[in-house]
């Protein structure tokens, strides 16, 4: 086995298209696990930690560029305000050592179904900012996730950074496990909500072979909150509203049974999210309609 | 390959180490310290903790050659001569040891977080030691080792 260290970005790139079959490895979270228990012998590792480039984040024109390398305790720390959603999904991963080391980048790079960044990125427009010796591509989140572990990276690609709008209204992610610590979601949920477009973001978690989108959940509910005028005066939404909101985030999973839980329960607990987390964001909304600009 | 890591201090080198091996086996089996435990290897108790560049870490986690040029601390590095850190002699009047095994990663993180808050609340302990099981204490001596440590740093 190789271990590849390279000190830039530009020498990971040049050894990425050298050694295709090496893997990248920045907090080792999943990538040790793997090496530990003999399910993986690759080549060789590629350390991305020397590499400050990937360890930095910067906001420019209200768009967060999160470099992969930034651990979550950072972005717990640091990027509470910009990205709300995020900080939280980052807050709920493992204990403090695994949020000390895991990455938002290795997220994206394992690709589980299950990841906490997942649902987030979907719902804030987030970009993957995918770059090689050949260049640099901007792949949308939506367009990321191609299957259980699979993600859109080609084999000489790396994740430089993570492209997110800065929240410009009330997001959420909540999650359901056997504990609040060191829990792999048995479902998860993330809401974001857009006033200036007039529009909802909800996606799901650990519910289907990839994170994705609920679209119908999403149109019924800004459909709703358009006829009732509630952008512009927010008022508390009806019981009803919530509940369909809440089966239609269900609908949208293809769950199955396995060690964390049934297809059904997985069901039955998107609603209860999908519900819960609408009503901590239009509460935020109703109470800060003026921090988050107003500008409907 | 070669690791060179400063360890407790301690300039430290390592020869002919695999490439795919942790920073945990590197300290235990070849560095002759060992206090971080082995226990479960995937992150999941916490037993191996110790702090890479001053951040608490899993060291089963952190692959050997990615400690290369930096600094590690071990439990081992935290009491001064013949002089218990005020955590470790905590953990010993409080009798929040039991068996040991998990003792050394509670320590570090106990160590951490009071470097971080001086006095935590109930909560925030909880929160800090969430990533490191104990078997055999049920977590009260634990957390009472912690208040106590507070109180006297
Ligand atoms: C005890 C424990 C608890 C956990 N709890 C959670 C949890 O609650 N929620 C959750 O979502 N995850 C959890 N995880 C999984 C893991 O911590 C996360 O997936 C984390 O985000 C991985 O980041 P990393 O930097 O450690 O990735 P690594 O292990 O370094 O890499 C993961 C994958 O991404 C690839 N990769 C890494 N960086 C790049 C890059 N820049 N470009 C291209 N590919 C890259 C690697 O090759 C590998 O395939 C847990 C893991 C452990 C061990
Ligand atoms: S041995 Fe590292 S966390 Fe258990
Ligand atoms: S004292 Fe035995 S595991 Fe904690």
């Amino acid at each position: 086995m190789d271990f590849l260290r390279p000190d830039t970005l530009a020498e990971a790139l040049a050894l990425k298209a050298e050694h295709p079959d090496a893997v990248p490895i920045a907090g080792g979270t999943d990538v040790m696990v793997e090496l530990n228990f003999d399910h993986r012998r690759p080549a060789a590792l590629l350390d991305l930690t020397r590499v400050a480039e990937l360890r930095q984040w910067s906001e420019r024109a209200g768009v967060v560029r999160l470099g992969s390398g930034v651990p979550y305790a950072r972005v717990i720390d640091e990027l509470g305000g910009a990205l709300p959603g995020l900080a939280a999904a980052s807050r709920t991963v493992g204990s403090p050592q695994i949020r000390n080391r895991g990455t938002v980048g290795g997220n994206l790079g394992a690709a589980s179904p299950a990841g906490d960044a997942h649902p987030v990125l979907l719902t804030v427009d987030a970009v993957v900012e995918a770059v090689s010796a050949r260049g640099t591509r901007l792949i949308p989140a939506t367009e990321f996730y191609l299957g259980v572990k699979r993600n859109a990276l080609e084999p000489d690609e790396l994740i430089a950074a993570v492209l997110i709008p800065r929240a410009r209204g009330p997001q959420q992610f909540c999650k359901v496990g056997t504990r609040n610590a060191m829990v792999i979601a048995v479902c998860s949920f993330a809401i974001a909500l857009h006033p200036a477009a007039a529009r909802v973001a909800a996606a799901i978690g650990s519910a289907a072979p990839t994170p994705r989108r609920a679209s119908a959940a999403e149109e019924f509910l800004s459909g709703e909150l358009t006829a009732a005028d509630q952008w512009r005066s927010p008022r508390p939404l009806p019981e009803p509203v919530r509940r369909r909101f809440g089966e239609l985030v269900a609908e949208a999973a293809s769950p199955i049974d396995d060690v964390r839980g049934t297809a059904a329960y997985r069901g039955h607990a998107l609603a209860v999210l999908a519900r819960r987390a609408l009503g901590w964001a239009w509460q935020d909304y109703q109470d800060h309609r003026d921090r988050w600009g107003g500008s409907v | 390959m070669r690791v060179d890591v400063t360890v407790n201090g301690e300039a430290r080198r390592a020869d002919d180490v695999w490439e795919g091996e942790s920073l945990l086996f590197l300290l235990r089996e070849r560095l002759g310290l060992p206090g971080a435990k082995n226990a479960c290897e995937q992150g999941e108790c916490g037993s191996c903790t110790v702090y890479l560049d001053d951040v608490p870490v899993c060291a089963c986690l952190v692959a050997a050659g990615q400690a290369h040029g930096r600094e590690v601390r071990t439990v081992e590095g935290l009491a001064v001569g013949d002089e218990l850190d005020p955590v470790q002699e905590a953990f010993v009047e409080a009798g929040a040891v039991q068996c040991g095994f998990c003792t050394p990663g509670l320590v570090v993180a106990a160590h951490d977080l009071l470097n971080r808050v001086a006095a935590p609340s109930d909560p925030e302990i909880r929160e800090a030691l969430a990533g490191n099981l104990c078997r055999c204490t049920g977590y009260e001596k634990i957390l009472d080792a912690v208040r106590l440590a507070a109180r006297r740093r």
